[in-house]
């Protein structure tokens, strides 16, 4: 059964936090992120090619995250297999026992460590959400029936802070129609935006995991507004981290007091560390969540 | 029409090395690569002048009418038969439809690409290309608003936009509007919408290689496809 099903459909503030497969095959270092994370997380994001970059699949990556005791969730993007490898790959992670799956995009190749690669992208998010469901339902894509079925939590991705708001609102509810019950969002800077972002999907039917990234360094900063997709730190933000003595400390005062306000309107914290693994555990409890 | 690209002048050299053609016929198309200013007369004169200039004899050159006609070219192939038989090779600058029109017009002769063949394109002023189709043959404009997606959108979703889209914004072309939300606000303008349904994934069976559409068949009751 899948812990995070059960603890947010019970009203419990969930925590999430992530994990990056290697390039390679030494899980070691990203076992050992884990078990940082494990004292304070319902539940760790295990990342598919991350960045349209080379890594272990997600999901030989999660069945190691399953076996060391920890609850993972799967991730699978649109960007590197069509709809028959997208099928294929469900049945085997729910045979492999991973229960939690969220559905993403995928960043594009041309953003990535082999530019020269083709985007699939044969189905689209909301398209796998659809198919996901189907196979929660016992058929596949074109309603045929499988030989035993799946019994996925589906989640979605969501950017609260991105306007236009009458088209991620829209985004919202295609995405719970299509089978989403629980969102993952992007960094929030903004928590009236969350707030409003939450309403409309609580409105629609499923939770929402408010994203935390964790803002190591002003070089960290220029990274994630230059480079990762659509993540604009708001400058009041950057500005505390640029001009503070020690800025990994300055992160993690700012990352206590977003997964505190989080607290206060969405049902749990996603943190993306960016290598703070170790941070993770004191911005939980000193949040006031455990 | 089909916008081409120069293909870079090093793999031509290379190209002409591997198959040892010292003498080069060198053929252009009057349509499309006329347009694009890559393989009308300035540019087929242009490549001679250049191949003349590295050692190549040039035995001789034709723009026809479209380069991608079997017989039309074979025509014109008839006409210049004489300058391509005294050629160890023929360079081509039309499309990948043209290179290969040429290349069964001329089989006992390497028919070598003189460009790159990049997109449907609209002309959307002079000099000026965009790829607004890709010709999946299953087309969703009738719910899109008229604006592609499986083209405009750098990922080609049919369902957007996606968790990257900021403000309005591309997050793979960052300079350029998000198709996806160009479309709901067309339609949102046109006093529609998308419909509660997501569009459903692209059927890629309607675009089997390799095409082929047979009016003459079609008209005598066979299969066009």
């Amino acid at each position: 059964m899948s812990r995070l099903r059960d603890l947010l459909d019970a009203g419990t503030f969930v925590v999430t936090g992530e994990i990056a497969p290697p390039r390679g095959t030494d899980y070691g270092p990203m076992l050992r992120s884990a078990e940082l994370m494990r004292p304070v997380c319902h539940a760790l994001n295990v990342t598919d090619n991350q960045g349209a970059s080379l890594h272990l699949s997600s999901l030989a990556a999660s069945r190691v995250v399953a076996d060391a005791g920890i609850e993972p969730i799967f991730q699978q993007t649109c960007r590197d297999r069509n709809r028959l490898a997208l099928q294929s790959d469900l049945l085997a992670a729910w045979t492999l026992g991973l229960e939690n799956l969220l559905v993403v995009t995928g960043d594009d190749p041309r953003g990535g460590d082999h530019p020269q690669a083709k985007g699939v992208f044969d189905l689209d998010s909301t398209q796998l959400l659809q198919v996901a469901s189907a196979m929660n339902a016992g058929t596949d894509m074109l309603g045929r029936p499988l030989k035993g079925g799946t019994d996925f939590y589906l989640g979605a991705a969501m950017f609260p802070e991105a306007e236009p708001w009458d088209v991620q609102k829209a985004r919202i509810e295609e995405k719970v129609a299509a089978g989403a019950r629980f969102f993952q969002t992007q960094a929030v800077f903004d928590l009236d935006k969350l707030a409003r972002a939450t309403d409309a999907a609580h409105a629609a039917g499923a939770k929402v995991i408010a994203g935390v990234l964790l803002l190591r360094s002003p070089k960290a900063i220029d990274f994630i507004n230059e480079r990762l997709a659509g993540l604009m730190v708001p400058d009041t933000i950057a500005d505390r981290i640029r001009g503070a003595a020690d800025p990994v400390e300055a992160a993690v005062l700012l990352g206590i007091e977003q997964a505190r306000a989080i607290r206060g309107i969405a049902d749990g914290v996603h943190i993306m560390p960016l290598g703070l693994d170790d941070a993770v555990a004191r911005i939980v409890r000193e949040a006031g969540i455990v | 029409m089909i916008i081409t690209r120069p293909r870079d002048w090093e793999r031509i050299r290379e190209q002409l090395a591997a198959v040892s053609a010292s003498r080069v016929f060198i053929v252009g198309c009057g349509q499309c690569a006329t347009v694009a200013n890559t393989g009308g007369e300035p540019e087929v004169l242009a490549a001679k002048e250049r191949l003349v200039g590295e050692g190549f004899e040039v035995t001789g050159w034709s723009v026809g009418e479209v380069a991608c006609h079997t017989s039309g070219q074979r025509l014109e192939s008839r006409k210049h038969s004489g300058e391509i038989d005294a050629a160890d090779a023929v360079l081509v600058l039309a499309c990948g439809a043209g290179v290969q029109t040429m290349a069964d017009a001329v089989e006992g002769k390497p028919v070598l690409p003189g460009l790159e063949s990049v997109f449907l394109g609209n002309v959307v002023r002079h000099g000026v290309f965009e790829e607004r189709c890709q010709m999946c043959g299953d087309c969703v404009l009738d719910r899109t608003g008229g604006i592609c997606p499986v083209t405009t959108c750098p990922k080609g979703l049919l369902n957007g936009p996606c968790g990257g889209m900021w403000n309005g914004m591309c997050e793979v072309l960052t300079d350029r509007e998000c198709a996806h939300v160009r479309i709901r606000q067309r339609l949102i303008e046109q006093g529609r919408s998308r419909g509660a349904e997501p569009l459903p994934p692209k059927d890629y069976s309607k675009k089997l290689k390799p095409g082929r559409v047979d009016l003459r068949a079609e008209r005598h009751g066979g299969d066009a496809s």
